[in-house]
Order: C-alpha cells, then sequence, then structure tokens
C-alpha cells in the first residue's frame, strides 16, 4: 500500500473541499472493499477522505411508506435495526448474509452502493424495491443508478447520503453463496411493492444487477412459485468462474428466484 | 496410566495454550533483532520464461533500499537440494535438475524467486520491487500432467526429456498380472487426487542474522524440522559448518507438511544476511504463500481391482502420474512412491499388488508433503475401488470390507510393509455401532420426504506413521535418518528439562511429553517442561511429520527416562547401603525392595549434581540422551463413515454426520488426539468437499486466494462423533502409532463413497474430489442425459 493523506472531515462540506482538493482522492466508508484493493496496489489514492465523522449520515428511520437508512450505516445496523425488520424483513435478512461479522460491522450501505461490485447484495435490494439513493445533490432511482459493474450513476465528488427503501407487501431474499468468497454466485430479490412486483438479481451477470422481466410478469399474473418455476434463465452475459460457469450461474438464478418467491409467503 | 491427574491418558489440558491464548506466543514474525532490514522477494509472475539481464539501478536507487539481489549475485552458492533419489524401474536415478535459490536462466513456475530488495521497512522493499526490470522471453508453459506429457511439450527442464522425473514401480507385476488372468470379477476406476493448497494459518517467515565476531549464522524459520534445515542449508546450499549455523524455529502456527522443506527463501535471507552484515527479515505474504508455499496431492490414477466370485480381492494394479511441479522439493519424490504405492495393500489380503509411478515436473509450485502425503491418495484410490467393486458384484460394501480383512499379525504385505498389529473388525464394527449404519434407510427415506438425496459412505483404512528405520529407507533412496533424540535433564532439585528433537507447531508435544516423563519419574507434571525447535539447545533430531511424533520422539523421551532411572537407582542404592539390583523404583522414589528405606528422585538429584557421597566411579550429574531408531514404520487404521444430503436443484452437498472408529495406538492425552482427529478430518473433508487448485493452461494460478480457494469452515463440519478402538504397537515401549494424518486420510473417500451413494439413485456412478455444488449438478445433468 503506498502512502496517503488521510482526511477527516466533519461535514459534507469539508468531505467534498478535500475530495475536490486531491490529485487521486477517494471517499472511504467501512473500507471492506477499499482497503482490500489499495492493500494489493490496485487502487492507489494520494487522498482518502473518510466518511466516519461526517455528520448526518447514519440512523434509519421509519418514513411510514418507506424506510430511509443513512449512507454509513453498517450491515449489521440495518440487519438489527427494529424499522427494518418490523418494515422490511427481507432487507433485514439481506443485510445479515452479507460477508461475515467482521464486514458487516465495519462495511456500510453507502459504500457498497458506491463500488457497486456485481457480486454485492444491495443492488439486487435496491433494484427490486425501488430505491432511491440520496445524494449530497439530487435523488437517483435504483433504476438509474446501476450502470454495468463497479460502473454508478454518481458524478466523482458526489456522496451518497442516504437510501431510502419503498415498504413493499412483501419481499424475499434468495443467495447462492460463492463457497470461498461468500459473495453472492445468484442473488435474487423478489418484491411485491408500490412499483409492482420486481425480480432483481445480482452476482450473475458481468453487467451487474439486472431484473427478470418474464418472472416479474408471470408473477405480476400470480404470485406463486409455480409462475416462475418453468421460466428458464439464458446462461448469454452470465459471469463465469471456478465456482460457477455461465450454465449453472443460469441455472442458479432460476432456483434462487423460486425460492425467494417462496420465502415472500 | 489410569487416565487420572497429570499422567499417561489423562486430558490434561495444554500448557502451551497459556501463552497462544493470551498473546503470548513468539512466532517468527514476532522476533525482532536490532538493525534489521526487512527482504522482499520479486516473483514470476510468467510460469516460464527465460530470463535476460535484470536491471536493478532504479530500485537499488528507492528510498530505504538497502541492497537488491538476484540469481547472478548468488551464483557460486548451492541450489536448494532434495532429500530422497528415486530410481526408475529400468535403475537409472531420478532427473535431479539444479534448483537455484534465485532464478538464474530461466523462471520455472509464478512464484518462482527472482530477486530479493532489502530495505529499512517491509514496504520500501515492496516499492522498490516493482521498479526491477527483468528482461524476459515467455515460453510455452506446461502447467498440468496432461500438459506436460504431451507430444512436444515445453521442457521444464532440458534434462528431463518428457518432463519426467522418474518412473517407478513397486510390487510384482508378474503375479499381479497372473491375479487378473484368474480373477472371475475385474473392476476398473479412473481418479483424480485433487491438487490442494496447504494454508498454515500462520505464513512462512525468516528472520537471518550474521554475527562477524563470532562468524555464527542464525536462522529463526518457520519450520517442522530445524535440524533438516540446517543439514541443507550448511551442508548442501552454503557451506556453513553446524557449528557456526543456528537455526531456531520458535512457536510455529501450523504446517500440514507445507513447513518440512528447506525453502529458498532461507537460504536467500541467511546468504544476504551475510553479504550485508545486518540481520534481515521476510515474513511471506499470505497471496505469495497460495504460490510458494509448497502444493500436495495432484495425482491421476487408473486402477484395477481382480476379484474371484465370492468377492476375494486377488490382485490390485495401479498406474499413477503424479505432477511434482516445476523443482523438486525436499521429499516431493518420495511422497508418490514410497509413501503411496506401499500402502496399496490396505487392511486386505490382496495377495498381488503392483503399483507404478511417472511423477512429472511442470511450470507449477514444487509439490511436496502434505498432511497424509501419499497415504491419502493411496486410500482414496483404494478405498473408492473397494466401494465400486461392491457395487459391480452388487455385494454389501461393509460385507465386501470384512471378507477381504486382515486377521493375522505379523503380516507382510506384497509390498514391502510388514503390518505388526490391527484388529480392523473392531474399528469397523464400533464405527458401524456408532453411525447407526442399520438404520441407515430409515434416514434416506426421511430425507427423501424432505426433497433430498441422502446417502452413506464408508472407508476402513490403514496408514503407515513413523516412516522407519533409517538403515531400510536409506536403502530406498532416503538421503537422511529417520530416528529421534530425546535428553531428559532431571535438576538439583528434581524438576525437569526434556529436549526433543521433533518440533511442535499445534500438537500440543509441551504437553503430552511431560504427561510421559511426569508419569514415568513420579515428578509434578508442572516439574517438567519440554524444549524444542532451537539447534542449539537440541540435540539432532529429524522433526515433525509423518504423524511419527510420539512413536519416535516419544520413544526416545521414553528410552532417557529408563537410562535416567537406570543411573538414579546405583546412586539410590549407594546412599542406602543396598545393591543397585534390590532397588525398586515407583511413583518417584527409590526403595530397596521389600523395606520402606527411600530416597526420592529429588534426594537422589540433588547427590548426583552434588556428589559428596557419591558411587566410585559413577560420573555425577543426572542427564541422559537416547536416539531412537524404530524397527518398522507404525500402523494406525480405522474406519470413516460419512452421511451426506445433497440437494438436486442446486447440487449443493451438505455434509450431516461424520462417524470415526480409531486405532492410534497408546493414547497418552485424549483430549489432544481428539483435536488431531478434528484436525485432520476437517482437512480431508476440505478435500473432499471444497479445496481445489486449479492452473489455467497458461501456468497462471487461478485458484491463487481466498476468494475462490475454498478452505473448510466451521459452518461446513457436523459435529463429529469419535470412538477410539485400540491396539498397542508392538515394537515401541508406548504402543504408539499415530494421530495426526489420520482424518485427512480416512475420510475424503468416505465422504464421497457417500455423495455417490447419495446420488445412484439419480444414475450418478462417479464423483471426483471436491464434489463442488457445481460438479454434482453437472453429475445429476449428465445422468439425466
Amino acid at each position: 500500500m503506498n502512502d496517503f493523506t488521510y482526511h477527516a472531515p466533519t461535514s459534507l462540506d469539508d468531505a467534498l473541499a478535500a475530495l475536490r482538493g486531491a490529485e487521486g482522492g477517494t471517499l472511504i466508508a467501512g473500507g471492506q472493499s477499499l482497503l482490500p484493493i489499495m492493500k494489493l496496489n490496485l487502487a492507489a489514492p494520494t487522498d482518502v477522505v473518510s466518511l466516519a465523522g461526517v455528520a448526518g449520515l447514519d440512523g434509519i428511520s421509519d418514513d411510514g411508506d418507506s424506510v430511509t437508512v443513512g449512507a454509513m450505516c453498517t450491515h449489521a445496523q440495518v440487519a438489527g435495526s427494529a424499522a427494518v425488520q418490523g418494515r422490511i424483513p427481507a432487507l433485514a435478512a439481506m443485510a445479515d448474509g452479507i460477508g461475515d461479522a467482521q464486514v458487516r460491522n465495519a462495511g456500510t450501505i453507502g459504500g457498497s452502493l458506491a463500488h457497486n461490485d456485481p457480486a454485492a447484495d444491495y443492488p439486487a435490494a435496491c433494484v427490486a424495491l425501488g430505491a432511491t439513493i440520496v445524494t449530497d445533490r439530487r435523488e437517483i432511482a435504483s433504476d438509474d443508478y446501476f450502470q454495468g459493474m463497479f460502473m454508478t450513476a454518481l458524478e466523482d465528488d458526489e456522496i451518497i447520503t442516504a437510501v431510502r427503501f419503498p415498504v413493499p407487501a412483501r419481499a424475499a431474499y434468495a443467495k447462492f453463496a460463492n463457497p470461498a468468497s461468500k459473495y453472492a454466485v445468484a442473488g435474487v430479490m423478489v418484491a411485491d411493492g408500490p412499483a409492482g412486483v420486481r425480480v432483481a438479481v445480482t452476482g450473475a451477470s458481468g453487467d451487474g444487477v439486472f431484473r427478470m422481466a418474464g418472472m416479474e410478469a408471470a408473477l405480476g399474473g400470480s404470485f406463486s412459485a409455480e409462475a416462475v418455476a418453468g421460466i428458464g434463465v439464458s446462461s448469454d452475459g452470465m459471469l463465469s468462474d471456478t465456482a460457477a460457469g455461465a450454465e449453472y450461474r443460469a441455472h442458479l438464478v432460476a432456483v434462487m428466484a423460486k425460492r425467494a418467491v417462496e420465502a415472500c409467503g | 496410566m489410569s487416565g487420572n491427574g497429570t499422567g499417561i491418558g489423562a486430558s490434561v489440558k495444554r500448557k502451551e495454550d497459556a501463552r497462544f491464548l493470551t498473546g503470548r506466543g513468539r512466532y517468527t514474525d514476532d522476533i525482532n533483532l536490532p538493525g534489521q532490514l526487512y527482504g522482499y522477494i520479486l516473483r514470476s509472475g510468467m510460469a516460464h520464461a527465460k530470463i535476460g539481464a535484470v536491471h536493478t539501478d532504479a530500485a537499488k536507487a528507492a528510498p530505504g533500499v538497502h541492497a537488491v539481489f538476484t540469481g547472478k549475485d548468488m551464483e557460486g552458492v548451492g541450489g536448494i537440494p532434495t532429500g530422497w533419489l528415486i530410481h526408475s524401474k529400468d535403475g537409472s536415478p531420478m532427473v535431479e535438475p539444479a534448483h537455484p535459490a534465485l532464478a538464474t536462466d530461466k523462471v520455472r513456475y509464478v512464484g518462482d524467486c527472482v530477486a530479493i530488495v532489502v530495505a529499512e521497512t517491509a514496504e520500501q522493499a515492496r516499492s522498490a520491487a516493482n521498479l526491477i526490470d527483468v528482461e524476459r522471453e515467455e515460453l510455452p508453459a506446461v502447467a498440468s500432467i496432461e500438459a506436460a506429457e504431451a507430444d512436444g511439450a515445453a521442457l521444464v527442464h532440458d534434462e528431463a526429456p518428457g518432463n519426467v522425473c522418474y518412473d517407478w514401480e513397486v510390487g510384482d507385476r508378474a503375479a499381479t498380472d497372473a491375479a487378473f488372468d484368474a480373477a472371475d470379477h475385474v473392476v476398473s476406476i479412473d481418479v483424480v487426487n485433487n491438487r490442494l493448497i496447504p494454508n498454515a494459518i500462520e505464513p512462512r517467515a525468516a528472520i537471518a542474522n550474521f554475527d562477524p565476531a563470532t562468524g555464527e549464522y542464525t536462522l529463526y524459520t518457520t519450520s517442522q524440522n530445524p535440524h533438516l534445515v540446517r543439514l541443507l542449508l550448511g551442508a548442501f546450499v552454503l557451506g556453513l559448518p553446524e557449528h557456526k549455523l543456528r537455526i531456531v524455529a520458535p512457536d510455529v502456527g501450523g504446517g500440514f507438511g507445507s513447513k518440512i522443506p528447506h525453502y529458498a527463501e532461507e537460504a536467500i535471507l541467511t546468504w544476504t544476511a551475510g553479504q550485508l552484515g545486518r540481520p534481515v527479515k521476510w515474513t511471506c505474504e499470505r497471496l505469495d504463500a497460495f504460490k510458494s508455499d509448497t502444493h500436495g496431492r495432484d495425482h491421476i490414477s487408473t486402477a484395477k481391482l481382480a476379484l474371484d466370485a465370492d468377492g476375494h480381492f486377488l490382485g490390485l494394479h495401479v498406474t499413477t502420474r503424479a505432477n511434482l511441479g516445476a523443482y523438486l522439493s525436499t521429499f516431493a519424490t518420495c511422497v508418490p512412491t514410497y509413501l503411496y504405492g506401499i500402502l496399496f495393500a490396505g487392511p486386505y489380503t490382496t495377495p498381488a499388488v503392483y503399483c507404478e509411478v511417472k511423477s512429472f515436473f511442470t511450470n507449477t509450485v514444487p509439490v511436496d508433503a502434505l498432511r497424509g502425503a501419499g497415504r491419502p491418495e493411496a486410500t482414496y484410490l483404494l478405498e473408492r475401488l473397494v466401494d465400486k467393486a461392491a457395487v459391480e458384484l452388487g455385494m454389501d460394501r461393509v460385507e465386501i470390507r470384512r471378507k477381504n480383512f486382515i486377521r493375522e499379525f505379523p503380516y507382510q504385505t506384497p509390498v514391502a510393509l510388514q503390518y505388526d498389529q490391527g484388529d480392523y473388525d473392531a474399528t469397523l464394527d464400533l464405527a458401524l455401532e456408532a453411525a447407526d449404519w442399520a438404520g441407515f434407510e430409515a434416514r434416506r427415506a426421511e430425507a427423501a420426504a424432505r426433497g433430498k438425496h441422502r446417502g452413506i459412505g464408508i472407508s476402513t483404512f490403514l496408514e503407515a506413521c513413523g516412516i522407519a528405520p533409517s538403515a531400510v529407507v536409506g536403502s530406498l533412496g532416503a538421503r537422511a535418518g529417520l530416528y529421534e533424540s530425546g535428553s531428559v535433564r532431571v535438576h538439583p532439585t528434581g524438576s525437569v528439562s526434556v529436549f526433543t528433537g521433533t518440533h511442535s507447531h499445534g500438537q500440543g508435544h509441551e504437553t503430552t511429553f511431560a504427561q510421559i516423563v511426569s508419569d514415568m519419574l513420579g515428578v509434578d507434571f508442572d516439574a517438567v517442561d519440554v524444549v524444542h525447535g532451537d539447534s542449539a539447545k537440541i540435540p539432532f533430531g529429524m522433526g515433525t511429520y509423518g504423524s511419527r511424533s510420539l512413536a519416535v520422539g516419544g520413544t526416545a523421551i521414553y528410552l532417557a527416562v529408563e537410562k535416567v532411572i537406570e543411573k538414579g537407582r546405583k546412586i539410590a542404592a549407594h546412599l542406602l547401603e543396598a545393591s543397585a539390583e534390590d532397588i525398586e523404583f515407583e511413583n518417584g522414589s527409590f526403595t530397596v525392595a521389600g523395606t520402606d528405606r527411600s530416597k526420592t528422585l529429588g534426594e537422589v538429584a540433588l547427590t548426583a549434581y552434588v556428589p559428596h557421597n557419591y558411587p566410585e566411579g559413577l560420573e555425577p550429574g543426572l542427564e541422559e540422551t537416547a536416539f531412537y531408531d524404530p524397527l518398522n514404520f507404525t500402523f494406525p487404521a480405522g474406519t470413516h463413515i460419512a452421511e451426506v444430503e445433497v440437494d438436486p436443484e442446486t447440487g449443493e452437498v451438505e455434509l450431516v454426520a461424520v462417524t470415526g472408529a480409531d486405532d492410534v495406538g497408546r493414547i497418552i492425552n485424549p483430549m489432544i488426539v481428539d483435536g488431531q482427529l478434528h484436525g485432520g478430518l476437517a482437512h480431508g473433508i476440505g478435500q473432499a468437499l471444497l479445496e481445489e487448485c486449479v492452473y489455467q493452461d497458461d501456468g497462471q494460478l487461478e485458484t491463487g486466494s481466498y476468494m475462490n480457494y475454498t478452505m473448510p469452515r466451521a459452518a461446513d463440519l457436523p459435529f463429529f462423533n469419535i470412538n477410539h478402538n485400540t491396539t498397542l504397537c508392538t515394537h515401541n515401549p508406548l504402543g504408539a502409532k499415530g494421530v495426526g494424518e489420520v482424518g485427512s486420510i480416512g475420510v475424503p473417500p468416505a465422504v464421497i463413497n457417500a455423495v455417490i451413494d447419495a446420488l445412484r439413485p439419480l444414475g450418478v456412478s462417479d464423483m471426483s474430489m471436491p464434489a463442488t455444488s457445481q460438479r454434482v449438478w453437472q453429475a445429476i445433468q449428465r445422468a439425466k442425459g
């Protein structure tokens, strides 16, 4: 890891100023993705601007028809939140299945979404639930936010402040994890919410999170495991690695989708 | 030997855990010497390339850098030696290419050592290494056995045509052929024994120092056998006399065989410290460990079993191709031969056995011993084949084994070994009962009602541990002895220091050996401390591997204690004005037989060191050393049973039960023995279900991190149902056999046999390790057609 200048601002304005003033600066939230790639010299920022002390990025609120999660909330906080557990239990369960205990106690929802790892869990939750990504300057719909592997709609100096999740009538997440890394090989969030029935898949595609239109239509007609059981998933564009080739991955997407529907009850 | 208190048979809490559990362990990386510098090893990123000039000027000019050395600088220093000479079928010696510590003309695997950068800090050394420019001409790589033996394959070493190191055999081929001619049934199998990466929790590390005043080198290193390193490094690489080279292996966090070999880094560090006159420290990073710690296994085999109409085994023929990697690591050549081929009788009376092994060089990390080392490969093949024979002949899987068990001892196998003792029926019966084998079909039906395919698998295995005796292994090509040393020093007031040539890197020797000595001498357990790992303190010893420490090292200690008692008897006789023959020793006291006149060990020890009133002609002091060279291997054996449930939708295999019934010989500390069994089982289950080292065709290591190399986790394992039936080894006084490798040898075939049993109703009849969910799902799809 190369030397870098560490900044610990306490306000969004100071964080933005530090980031804009750096030659090759980066934000750090929980550091669960950034630090490993810095250790491997895959990232070598000149400046690291921590959001840990920035006011106003924490907290989870129940807003009636939605739940708003502060960007710096850890996965453990989301999993343990009474508001999330009560209103969107699928989201709490999903957060409880991220990584391991150490990762869940350090990694944040904002950090995960800014990084947009194609095997991360949150993208599926955001897209399926129709979440809104709130930044220091605007609100971005999930459908517009995710732009492919490690790519998002964020400007270079834009900071996520919160994520607003509409409360669905029902939702569930089913994940098949890589046995080594425990990242999603196929993670499917099914939600029946204000935006209709949505099926969002993470971990499987080289383009990041995607929706399964055929399954959404089928579930819109009859919300049952039987409705999606016969719907095949194409292996075109699926990731392929030592744990799962494209064909197996496509199969797992179908199985996880069915199981998520079953788990919706 | 009651099992109470702290003596032999008691589950004494481990002495060493007080420091391990409170952060007071002293591992190599914990050691810092005044004025130390840090070394970083630049490794090859190419699997196979010619090296031209290595430009180091920019690195040398980088901040904090003291020196950069390349293979050219180390020319004239000896290469890294190998410890076992194998002869081929035709009598020719194996091909033994040079292994320069730092690559000179070629690099031969991703991870091969190219240069060392020495700097004020580890980070400076690492950064400066990026500035080294190596002129390379990439060559085609051979990254697998199949690639190595292909027509026109690139040669890893020019002197090894066809990339063959040797073509070895054991057993009587003609007798085996005759057995097949007479057979009613022949059952064949093809198996791959998957390549594994060892992953000790403590990465390798070393810190070397040179004292110009004394001319003495000291190397602290993560080794399972410091004297072996001293012998190889001193005599073969650097040309240093033993009294000027001290090797210390302090606390070591796991080895599993990967810390047996003498590694290039140890030579590079020691040589560099001599060049600079300052200590140099190096700690392997985890990603470098994946591509530089010796790997294990990697066999492709085909075998056939001849049977008569009743299912008696008549003959076994095994043909194996083994991958040795790019260079010959210390015990690389004996693992697929003398630790493999001679195991093929197993616990069975097969009268004719023949095994041939062709070993190949490839552009991969050198392969060496890994927990079990040859014996897991043999056991996996044999127990898979026996299961297949039962299925093909329509026989019960248990009965075919029982029908062929050896029951008369000693038993001379057709492949060199002579078993001294065993009771394979007893462990089989114990395991069947403990696993409720008879009730399995009900469990299968219950699982089926939940949509799961449940299967049960069995392995009745035998292993050979404590490889010996030295004269025999020497005649087979070993370049080292395989005895062990033990010294027992009774201090003037009766406390005891024990010095052992074995090395503990997780096995709990400080506890086990203290139990033996305190039990024998009748002194408090806490009055006995065990010293190991420092060539300046201990007598020459061979270290710890092959489950040898108790059977060989423990016996050396036992014999040294006997010598202490014998000498104490003479001193006590003098003090008690009796004849030494009339002195009895029990519970720490020397007593004149039939009287109440006695002297304690402490009184005798004090007399030995303050010999005012002392036997004429007897040396003062009470300290004895014994070197023990065993008469034979030891033969632990047992039965392992695994039960799995397969999810047919995803192919996931859940291991729901593992039962072991093991005969490991005399148990000194049951808790430690069970811990060793648990660890070995986890290792074996890892091989069966999770672990697989994959190289790409170009020699890049695909599974080069924990992102895609799957180690077993606690959640992957069931609670282990461990049972013991002990028979004693007949040729060492402790009756000890060995336990460290039992799980990794016995359980993999039980797990795979269970997976195949689960899938058999779906039409699946074969499964490779590891039985990952994808592999199982694909097998199910293929069976569906």
